[in-house]
């Protein structure tokens, strides 16, 4: 596909990578040569220095003949009227980063009147990643599938969970629920597991099922999940912002820290429910004032990625249960595994996830939908769901009797009220979502899973 | 600077190497001709040597600027070298030093020779001589990109090393797609030449052998007598045409493809390069009507010929201009150092650098009327960033040091001067003919081995511009941890 990209900035950057690797033509425009020259250094994408704005410098870009437009720069306006342009000049699909809250609301009504595609606000979609963070205490990661009827957690393995050393068929057999470990990550590498796989200490296992059952599946386990009821952000940005929106939604308390006096009492004006802190996240006192050891969690959303890092480790040092900390910089994150924080959240990539989704979903505008695409274990491994529907090739076939590729998981189907963890007599339905675990792919239509007969 | 990764890289291209002499031994075999044998040991040579090299394991694959510019020095001396087997093991040529000339004139598409009977050779060896032209004119390393099946982000670096102009890059977004849209445009081009010499009644070997001098403006000949040996206007009408055609930047020819003929035709360097033939055929004209010529109609047919041919820097010849006035020579001269456009397959300083300077003098003389005005340096009406400019200069600065240096050496043998400074003029900028003894009649046979080595390294110099050569010569590039 043709993809536009405007402005080269951290989400600019990164979508041009993740794109160009999926063997997209992506064109950066940006009017800053210092930025064109790191993306043209680096990516196998095409650079144009000018102005978004401008018609002629689209026009250059090829937007006639474009599949597709992000406008990714630093004001919500420009990359409004970017889309606007563009969609009179030709391109098929636009997608505008909107992110000030002022606009959070009338959203849907910007999208229509400026006939957008897609709108993404990557602050209100990192937010709603650690609220669901939250809302499952013991994952490291969660991710959603189906509007949130099946679930998938991402759980490292100590050697006092009473999986340790079992085999899959064992696990399933004496847990009794209805879960599915779709992947296992060990000393970074990847396994799909079957059911003689056997679990070790230190393996980072991705469960999939309910929510209840994995919540259930983990007690089980003997990983104990006690409700968090009051968290503390540090940070008071438009992440912090977001996520007390979510995370009172969700009946917790929620304390604010917040370096910047002004930003305090704006604070104090949109948030009027919530406890605003002005102090300095990073200090000990303040912290300790406003008693951290009694928090439930404690999120650090600041600017800066050392001062989210270090006042994690204050917390988790002053025996808050879980910490979580948002890294702007990926290379960070291999830095911050071996530390003890329990969760990093990584702003560019998760906003990359869902217009990688929005990508794949357009490339096969005739096959079936996807509906969710979440790259874990180091973007190694994709979680995908499609919908299958009347283009589906092998609806009503036991699954058994498909040939699937290897390195491919049907980890569930979901069909109306009904969730199924898959077993060999199990068959796919049209309008079924079917979620699947891939390794080393990147699949674009459902029909792909199998080995096709040509 | 990572070893593993640039070996790597030159096997590939010993490999490509080996595939592109196949064409020579299917004519070998065509014509039944004993260099058959002297291809197949070149093959297997050539692989074996290729496929030993591919054979180093390496987990990086990054290629840094540094890397880019090593590979693609490596590259071409060992293409260069290799190049030289067949003319060597079929005897045609058994001077190691000759051999090598002759290699490096073809892959630089210089055109210069040291052989004095051309029409003796087998027409396998002549083949090869003059395919090594066609695929130095485009790039070793950039058809190795385009068939490549996985190109990673970073091998842009080898090709902006092996690009010519001051800021080459691509034109659509995916690198190897660049490079195909190149090749197409380089065959297609090229088939059209072969098709319309063959209208001219010119035999099919001819004529492909010719086509394959002219698209990588190199200029090595099957005839003793070059061009006018045909003696056709037909064909020499053809032959001017295409040589300025291969001379124009090919990007240019993708922007005719997309439609946008607005930007091919208000293109300045192109404007700029048909400004400076059109005048300098007019003043040749003039100059060489009624005291070499006696009509108007053949003063024009060989000046614009003359002129085509050394600006583009072929190097093909239907006149002796050893015989013509010195105006004509002299202008002749500069036309050697200007060279054509960036982005073809010429050789020279480039219409745009001197383009550029100009417009840098323009400003420096701005500047003294206005020393508080700010000035820009535009270029089709966009800003042509300092770094470019200043790049732009100092490139200048090394072409004349490196060609002053060299005409140094090369008058260590006490050649008259004229044939000593043009000799070095014809490789440096990849042009064949100089004046004097290295006139279009005459050729390099007499040099020194010394100064024919000096020269083979302009030639190569001189299509690189300069850098990837000179870098090798840098002993911390050659440092694992280089500070």
């Amino acid at each position: 596909m043709k993809i536009i990209i405007i402005g080269d900035g951290k989400l600019g950057y990164n979508l041009a990578e993740n794109l160009s690797n999926e063997d997209n033509d992506i064109t950066i425009i940006d009017k800053d040569p210092e930025a064109l020259k790191k993306a043209g250094e680096y990516l196998d994408v095409m650079c144009i220095k000018g102005n978004g704005l401008s018609t002629q410098t689209l026009l250059e870009a090829g937007i006639k003949e474009a599949d597709l437009l992000i406008a990714a720069t630093a004001s919500d306006e420009i990359n409004m009227v970017c889309c606007l342009t563009a969609k009179k000049l030709g391109a098929a699909h636009t997608i505008a980063r909107i992110r000030d809250p002022e606009y959070a609301d009338e959203l849907e009504q910007l999208k229509t009147d400026l006939d957008l595609d897609m709108v993404i606000n990557p602050e209100q979609i990192v937010a709603s990643e650690i609220a669901r963070l939250i809302e499952f205490p013991p994952a490291a990661n969660v991710e959603i599938f189906a509007k949130g009827r099946v679930v998938m957690m991402e759980i490292k393995v100590t050697p006092n969970t009473t999986i340790v050393n079992m085999s899959l068929n064992n696990i399933t057999k004496r847990s009794n629920s209805d879960i599915l470990i779709g992947g296992v990550l060990r000393n970074d590498s990847v396994v799909i597991p079957n059911g003689d796989f056997i679990i070790r200490e230190n393996d980072t296992i991705y469960i999939i099922g309910q929510p209840a059952k994995v919540v259930q599946f983990c007690k089980y386990i003997g990983i104990h999940i006690q409700k968090i009821k009051s968290v503390m952000i540090m940070g008071g940005g438009r992440i912090g912002y977001y996520l007390t929106k979510y995370l009172n939604e969700m009946e917790i308390k929620v304390k604010i820290i917040e370096k910047d006096p002004e930003r305090c009492v704006e604070l104090t004006e949109l948030l009027p429910k919530t406890l605003i802190i002005c102090g300095d996240g990073t200090d000990e006192s303040v912290l300790l004032s406003e008693n951290l050891e009694n928090m439930g969690a404690f999120i650090s959303v600041t600017g800066r990625d050392e001062e989210n890092i270090i006042a994690a480790l204050l917390a988790k040092q002053y025996g808050v249960k879980k910490a979580i900390s948002k890294v702007n910089r990926a290379a960070y994150s291999i830095v911050i595994d071996k530390m003890d924080i329990d969760s990093v959240v990584i702003p560019k990539q998760i906003t990359a996830n869902y217009i990688l989704r929005y990508v794949r979903g357009l490339q096969n505008a005739l096959g079936n939908p996807v509906d969710a695409l979440y790259r874990i274990m180091d973007n190694m491994v994709e979680a995908i769901q499609f919908t299958a529907n009347k283009h589906t090739k092998f609806l009503d076939i036991p699954l058994k009797d498909l040939n699937i590729l290897e390195g491919i998981l049907v980890a569930a189907i979901v069909r109306k009220n009904e969730i199924i963890i898959p077993h060999g007599n199990d068959v796919i339905k049209a309008d079924d979502n079917v979620i699947l675990i891939v390794k080393d792919k990147k699949l674009t239509d459902l029909n792909d899973i199998i080995e096709s007969r040509e | 600077m990572n070893h593993r990764v640039i070996f790597r890289s030159v096997g590939t291209v010993l490999c490509i190497e080996a595939a592109c002499m196949l064409p020579s031994l299917l004519v070998a075999f065509i014509y039944r001709e004993a260099a058959a044998v002297s291809f197949a040991i070149s093959i297997f040579i050539l692989s074996a040597a290729g496929f030993a090299l591919l054979s180093i394991k390496t987990p990086i694959t990054r290629i840094y600027p540094r890397d880019g510019f090593a590979v693609v020095a490596l590259s071409w001396i060992f293409v260069s070298v290799f190049g030289a087997l067949p003319f060597m093991l079929s005897g045609s040529i058994p001077s190691i030093i000759d051999a090598f000339f002759e290699s490096a004139s073809g892959f630089s598409t210089t055109g210069a020779s040291i052989l004095r009977d051309v029409e003796s050779l087998p027409k396998s060896i002549l083949f090869w001589r003059s395919f090594t032209h066609w695929m130095g004119g485009m790039g070793v390393l950039i058809l190795m990109i385009a068939i490549l099946p996985s190109v990673n982000p970073s091998i842009i670096n080898i090709m902006k090393a092996e690009s010519t102009g001051p800021s080459p890059g691509k034109f659509v977004p995916k690198i190897r797609q660049t490079a195909e849209i190149l090749y197409i445009i380089y065959v297609l081009l090229t088939a059209i030449n072969v098709v319309l010499l063959l209208a001219g009644g010119m035999p099919l070997y001819d004529a492909l052998l010719n086509a394959f001098g002219t698209a990588g403006t190199g200029g090595f000949s099957i005839r003793n007598a070059s061009i006018s040996a045909y003696d056709s206007v037909y064909i020499e009408t053809i032959i001017t045409i295409f040589m300025f055609l291969f001379g124009v930047n090919f990007t240019l020819y993708f922007m005719v493809f997309k439609r946008n003929i607005k930007s091919f035709l208000c293109d300045e360097e192109l404007r700029f390069y048909l400004g400076i033939v059109l005048s300098a055929i007019v003043i040749i004209v003039i100059n060489i009507y009624n005291t070499v010529y006696q009509s108007v109609g053949e003063s024009i047919r060989y000046a614009a010929f003359q002129v085509s041919s050394v600006i583009t820097t072929t190097g093909y010849a239907t006149a002796d201009f050893n015989t013509w006035p010195v105006l004509s020579q002299i202008i002749l001269i500069l036309l050697m150092f200007i060279g054509a456009n960036a982005g073809s397959t010429a050789g020279g300083i480039k219409c745009i650098r001197v383009l550029l300077l100009f417009k840098i003098i323009k400003r420096e003389i701005a500047r003294i009327n206005h020393p508080r005005a700010v000035q820009t340096v535009k270029l089709n009406g966009r800003i042509v960033d300092e770094e470019t400019l200043s790049g732009t200069m100092a490139f200048f600065f090394f072409w004349i040091l490196i060609f002053s240096l060299s005409v140094l050496l090369v008058s260590l043998e006490s050649k008259d001067l004229i044939t000593s400074t043009t000799a070095v003029i014809a490789t440096l900028n990849n042009i064949g003919p100089g004046l004097g003894m290295v006139g279009p009649t005459g050729n390099y046979a007499d040099f020194s081995v010394f100064s024919k080595a000096v020269l083979s390294i302009c030639m190569i110099v001189g299509r690189l511009e300069i850098y990837p050569i000179m870098l090798l010569f840098v002993p911390s590039f050659w440092k694992r941890s280089s500070i």
